[in-house]
């Protein structure tokens, strides 16, 4: 059910004002790609450009300290919307960097390691041997996927999966039998963007943490819509996007558990991310800036920071109660047109609002064309989880995805532009 | 509507009827191209005629989109059996055509010139172009291992 005004939360976000192909109001149903932004956002960014803009943590002058006061601000306020500590948090640009980071701690460590190199206390959990095996999940983002392939690949570790079942759910039963002794990682998926499955992460955590992997969240269409709670959910490490919770583009978050973050071997070298540096040696700062060379993005971290705002004054449970109604009411929709197939749960229960489905006949790409004509962006392809697709035997899905900002008669115009696909290409 | 400019009945036509769909069995050189955005995919085989060793025959096998598959349509109609100038020239010529660079010309595209339309929709060029891209790979490579034993038997 949903408890808040749909119609005076979409007042906040001036995109929606605008149409599209001829004057067709818009309907955005591709917040999983990315999600609009409010007012708020780009008024905190536009704020921070026009009053304190400076370089954060370098400068001795009153801007630069207005700089990093509102950049450490606004880490705190983030890392307080998913139950961490401030210092828990690394800003990156996205989360595909994030997951990058901690893969190439792997390698990193690992090198350091064959090489001879003394690593920090406890870095030892990140040298991968031959043999050693990488473990994800069939329904990966390719961002959650690929970093694990490639260091397999450097490595000598393997890489395995554990499969899903028919109905889109994960094969719990093959996980028991795929995590193991010689499992050092296992990465997952909070929530599949391509079939909206939400996954039992605590399971996982168990089978992970009884032979002392390190686990690592892809939370990147959980943290958006629901409340999450990282400390609850017992990861090691959780990453995810500013731009798909209504922040801006090019801030990405990793949360680390303390103890590992202090162990890490730098990923990006360079300036801010130092304690000292002679010719011959450098030692690095303590995390989070260890994580951070460069001049951060405090503008786009600002903005994410409003969203957080924006996102806590509506309530996630609220969120994600009106994501389920939305959702709820689309896969009644779809599957009640002959032709039309759902890839993912059918049942809400587990289930986030990313819908993919296939309509027999017409491929996603002239679906989703025919959508756009009457002005619904959706998204379609295999939505960087090819192995999805193959899993399913499809060559690809139209997806669409749900967010505060959609309402009902968005979910009506999508089935009945579906039928009208129906039509234009005869079947 | 701009849709129905893409979407014509040839297209429509050529995606649910494909001409020449099918993979020949001997061939001097095979590709496979894919769209990563879309997953759009052709395997594609050049045979070299060897009655007449200028005209390369076409043959492929895909998935896809409607513009994609009827795309792949027209080009069999137009190349299989022409000469490499000749369907260089055509696919330079659709390129054109989808830049808005030229008038399409009906004497070498065929029923390729109904693709017009797609140039309006930045997105779906490459879903039209993915077979013609496909062809001249497969027949720079046909030729250049013909030339290549040509060569060793010179
Ligand atoms: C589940 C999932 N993981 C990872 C990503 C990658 O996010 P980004 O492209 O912002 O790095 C996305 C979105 O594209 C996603 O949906």
């Amino acid at each position: 059910m949903t408890t808040f005004d749909v119609a005076a939360i979409r007042a906040d976000f001036p995109i929606l004002g605008r149409t599209v192909r001829d004057g067709r109001r818009l309907v955005y149903l591709d917040s999983g790609a990315t999600s609009q932004k409010p007012f708020q956002v780009l008024d905190a960014e536009r704020d921070f450009y026009e009053k304190h803009n400076a370089a954060v943590h370098r400068g001795a002058h009153q801007i630069a300290e207005e700089a990093t006061d509102a950049y450490e601000a606004a880490r705190a306020n983030i890392a307080h919307f998913v139950g961490a500590q401030a210092n828990d948090i690394v800003f990156t640009k996205n989360a595909t960097e994030a997951i990058n980071l901690v893969s190439y701690t792997f390698l990193n460590a690992t090198l350091k390691s064959l090489r001879g190199k003394d690593l920090p206390k406890g870095a030892q959990r990140f040298v991968l041997a031959e043999g050693d095996e990488i473990v994800v999940t069939e329904m990966e983002h390719h961002a959650n996927l690929v970093p694990w392939q490639e260091l397999a690949d450097k490595t000598g570790a393997v890489l395995r999966w554990i499969g899903l079942t028919d109905d889109g759910r994960l094969d719990y039963d093959s996980a028991k039998l795929i995590i193991g002794s010689r499992t050092k990682v296992v990465a997952f998926t909070h929530q599949s963007n391509l079939l909206g499955t939400v996954n039992h992460v605590a399971q996982l955590v168990e089978l992970a943490k009884s032979v002392n992997a390190v686990t690592v969240l892809d939370a990147c269409q959980s943290v958006p819509h629901m409340a999450v709670d990282v400390v609850d959910l017992g990861v090691d490490f959780m990453a995810w996007s500013g731009h798909k919770m209504l922040g801006p583009l090019g801030i990405g978050c990793l949360w680390g558990r303390a103890e590992l973050l202090n162990a890490m071997p730098p990923f990006i070298t360079g300036g801010s991310m130092i304690e000292t540096v002679s010719m011959e040696k450098t030692t690095f700062a303590a995390p989070p800036a260890r994580f951070e060379a460069g001049v951060p993005q405090a503008a786009q971290v600002v903005g994410l920071s409003a969203a957080v705002d924006y996102l806590n004054a509506i309530g996630m449970g609220n969120v994600a109660a009106h994501e389920r109604h939305l959702t709820q009411l689309a896969i009644t929709e779809l599957a009640a047109i002959p032709g039309v197939r759902i890839i993912g749960p059918t049942d809400t229960s587990n289930r986030g609002s990313a819908v993919s489905f296939v309509v027999d006949g017409v491929h996603p790409h002239d679906v989703g064309q025919i959508l756009d004509e009457q002005g619904i962006a959706v998204r379609v392809g295999h939505h960087c989880a090819w192995p999805v697709c193959r899993r399913y035997s499809v060559p690809a899905t139209t997806r669409a995805t749900f967010y505060i900002y959609n309402d009902d008669s968005e979910v009506h115009a999508l089935a009945s532009a579906v039928r009208d696909a129906q039509k234009f290409f005869g079947v | 509507m701009k849709l129905e400019h893409m979407y014509q009945d040839i297209i429509l036509d050529h995606y649910k009827h494909p001409h020449g769909k099918g993979l020949a069995e001997d061939f001097n050189a095979e590709v496979h191209h894919v769209n990563p955005t879309c997953g759009d995919e052709i395997t594609l085989r050049v045979t070299i005629d060897p009655d007449d060793h200028k005209k390369l025959i076409v043959s492929y096998d895909n998935q896809g989109c409607s513009i994609s598959q009827a795309s792949a349509s027209i080009l069999f109609d137009q190349l299989n059996g022409k000469t490499f100038a000749e369907g260089e020239a055509a696919v330079d010529h659709i390129v054109a055509m989808l830049q808005r660079a030229v008038e399409p010309d009906e004497d070498i595209l065929g029923d390729g010139i109904a693709l017009e339309g797609v140039a309006q929709y930045p997105a779906r060029v490459k879903c039209a172009l993915l077979s013609w891209m496909a062809w001249k790979d497969a027949a720079i490579q046909a030729l250049g291992t013909e030339n290549s034993t040509q060569n060793e038997s010179n």
